[in-house]
């Protein structure tokens, strides 16, 4: 079996969450194998992010360089091209920074690549076959991935539990030497802040949340008024705010905001994992859509099968009933 | 500027029950419903705005069969130049980095200061554009959600990051990015503009034309291979309520108030 590393992402010297899923995930495809961790960055933070990894990785290769002090996915690329053995499998969290890195590092090291692996199904010789998943989670697959010249995998966060912590500290290998000067035609300038919106969707017990199935702009006061209704926020999904029917600051996802409701309504949302990311604290998860194959069903506590735009004015004329009922 | 845009036609999932076909081994593709892979659109509108403001061409191209012309078309009713249909049985069965070595190929065969995919498809891996400068040695950037241009030389590009925050970064031409949804609103095609372009002759490129060595390309060559495909099962899943309108309205008013919803 190939040597099977992990790249870490680390922040402010501590190692990503992820690190430990893809401890988990190295272990799956080699319950044997010898987890080696490989860090880059810079200073201090480098030092220190190699220090939190407990015993999960027995092995820590360490690449220091002053370029590496912000991730810069290119020069990441050539610093890692420089250390790692050739048929080297490679696992990379599946985020923003692994998928700049990823399929460029597969072709420069001339081995297989697949993203977005959610499970390992099966490992032979030279072959290892992985779940994952298309057309928005609505079907699975087998993919059989030819790892006789190595392989990288990028790996959904979430997908792997994460190994217990053990107490202990893998051996650091210094391996910066090996890298010599790095050089990328791509500078890092800065991080722009997202904007505060006008409601802050993170501060409510219930969330009526809508996805692509509230079809167009104008429909989005439906949601609105029954969210006035409930005392909920309206929230929404990622094609929403693309179709720039509702400000950014009201996305629940990985690239929007994260929230933890008692009450998550979810009204015509397909359920991508990017948008589940988003909700965290597992609220009740009340599901509405009309495609009953929608992969929101999967992972709600009770779903209907219906059209939001009849469904969700006739919640609201219920609810206002019911308050004017109660306040007579 | 002169831009190439990587487009790809893809069962539309707003649009489609997605199901696995009998055999197991494919999704079910009879009566569905194909559209231009929507990063893609993005990342068309996002060329033409840029050739707007400071000249040059968008060309699009896709690598795939007679049917994926309809995207083409489509691409080229809002507005792009050319389009270019990459198509040989050879390339059947391709992987990520076969489709990148062909699109590597067609690029070669021209001169593009710019070349733009979507960032990910429906049914793919969020891998060709990387691996398309890679192969190149051009820089990349992925999950592009804004460009600026800055001169001849370079770019400023914005790259969306956890939170809804955005990383900055300067980029040197040519290079290779990934456009993120929402970068851009793009435009309306109507029937009309597209039976503008209903005679227009598209170009098409072989293996042979682009001088592509058969054995890195196709099935033969790929690494990575579909095995089957399956109905994920994730969690419990949701009890589904059967009831009336009324009744489910009812049921959900209910769990609300009890979950501490309604107060």
């Amino acid at each position: 079996m190939a040597r099977i590393f992990a790249y870490i992402a680390h922040k402010s010297g501590i190692a990503a969450d992820s690190a430990f899923e893809l401890a988990a995930a190295v272990r799956k495809i080699d319950a044997a194998a010898t987890p080696t961790a490989i860090l880059t960055g810079w200073g201090a933070d480098l030092d220190a992010a190699c220090n939190t990894l407990g015993a999960s990785y027995p092995e820590v290769w360490k690449i220091a360089n002053e370029v590496l002090a912000y991730p810069n996915a290119e020069l990441v690329r050539k610093a890692l091209q420089k250390v790692l053995p050739s048929n080297s499998i490679v696992l990379i969290a599946h985020e923003h920074f692994g998928i700049d890195l990823a399929p460029g590092l597969s072709i420069k090291m001339n081995s297989a690549f697949v993203s977005d692996v959610l499970d390992i199904a099966g490992v032979e010789a030279a072959a290892m076959k992985v779940v994952r998943q298309e057309f928005g989670g609505q079907v699975s697959t087998h993919v059989r991935c030819d790892t006789s010249s190595g392989a990288v995998l990028t790996i959904r966060p979430g997908a792997f539990k994460s190994t217990e912590i053990a107490a202990g500290r893998g051996h650091v290998v210094d391996k910066s030497g090996e890298v010599g000067s790095l050089t990328a035609g791509r500078r890092y300038l800065e991080i722009v802040v997202a904007e505060a919106g006008d409601v802050d969707i993170t501060k409510y017990n219930v969330l009526v949340s809508i996805g692509r199935g509230i079809q167009e702009k104008d429909n989005v006061a439906i949601a609105l008024e029954l969210a006035e209704a409930m005392g909920a926020a309206v929230s929404c999904s990622r094609p929403v705010v693309d179709a720039k029917w509702m400000e950014k600051s009201r996305q629940v996802g990985s690239s929007g905001k994260t929230v933890k409701p008692k009450v998550y309504l979810a009204c015509g949302i397909s359920g991508a994992f990017q948008h589940l990311a988003g909700i965290k604290g597992s609220p009740y998860l009340i599901a509405i859509n009309k495609n009953p194959k929608a992969p929101i069903f999967q992972v709600a506590d009770v779903g209907i099968v219906d059209d939001i735009l009849e469904f969700l004015p006739e919640l609201t004329n219920k609810v206002r009933e019911m308050r004017n009922v109660a306040t007579k | 500027m002169e831009i190439l845009v990587c487009v790809r036609r893809v069962p539309d999932t707003s649009e489609n029950e997605i199901a696995l076909n009998s055999a197991g081994n494919d999704i079910e593709r009879d009566e569905l419903v194909y559209s231009i892979n929507e990063p893609d659109n993005y990342a068309v509108e996002e060329a033409l705005q840029i050739v707007a403001k400071v000249g040059g061409n968008v060309m699009v191209a896709t690598v795939g069969g007679e049917e994926d012309e309809e995207v083409l078309r489509r691409e080229m009713a809002m507005g792009a130049n050319h389009g270019v249909l990459i198509i040989d049985e050879a390339f059947s069965g391709s992987d990520g980095r076969g489709i990148a070595t062909i699109l590597k190929a067609f690029v070669q065969k021209g001169h593009y200061d710019l070349i733009l995919t979507g960032v990910q498809a429906e049914d793919g891996g969020a891998q060709i554009g990387g691996m398309l400068a890679a192969l190149l040695d051009y820089p990349f950037a992925s999950l592009v959600n804004s460009i600026e241009v800055l001169d001849s030389q370079k770019l400023k590009v914005s790259r969306e990051i956890e939170g809804g925050n955005k990383e900055l970064n300067e980029i040197d031409l040519p290079c290779v990015l990934s456009i993120q949804t929402g970068i851009n609103e793009p435009r309306y095609v109507g029937m009309r503009g597209i039976r503008q372009v209903a005679s227009v002759p598209i170009p098409t490129f072989s293996a042979a034309e682009l001088g592509i060595a058969v054995s890195t390309i196709g099935e033969a060559a790929a690494k990575v291979k579909h095995v089957d495909y399956f109905v994920p099962s994730l969690g419990k899943g949701a009890e589904i309520l059967h009831g009336s309108r009324e009744e489910n309205i009812n049921k959900v008013l209910e769990l609300v108030a009890a979950k501490g919803g309604l107060k």
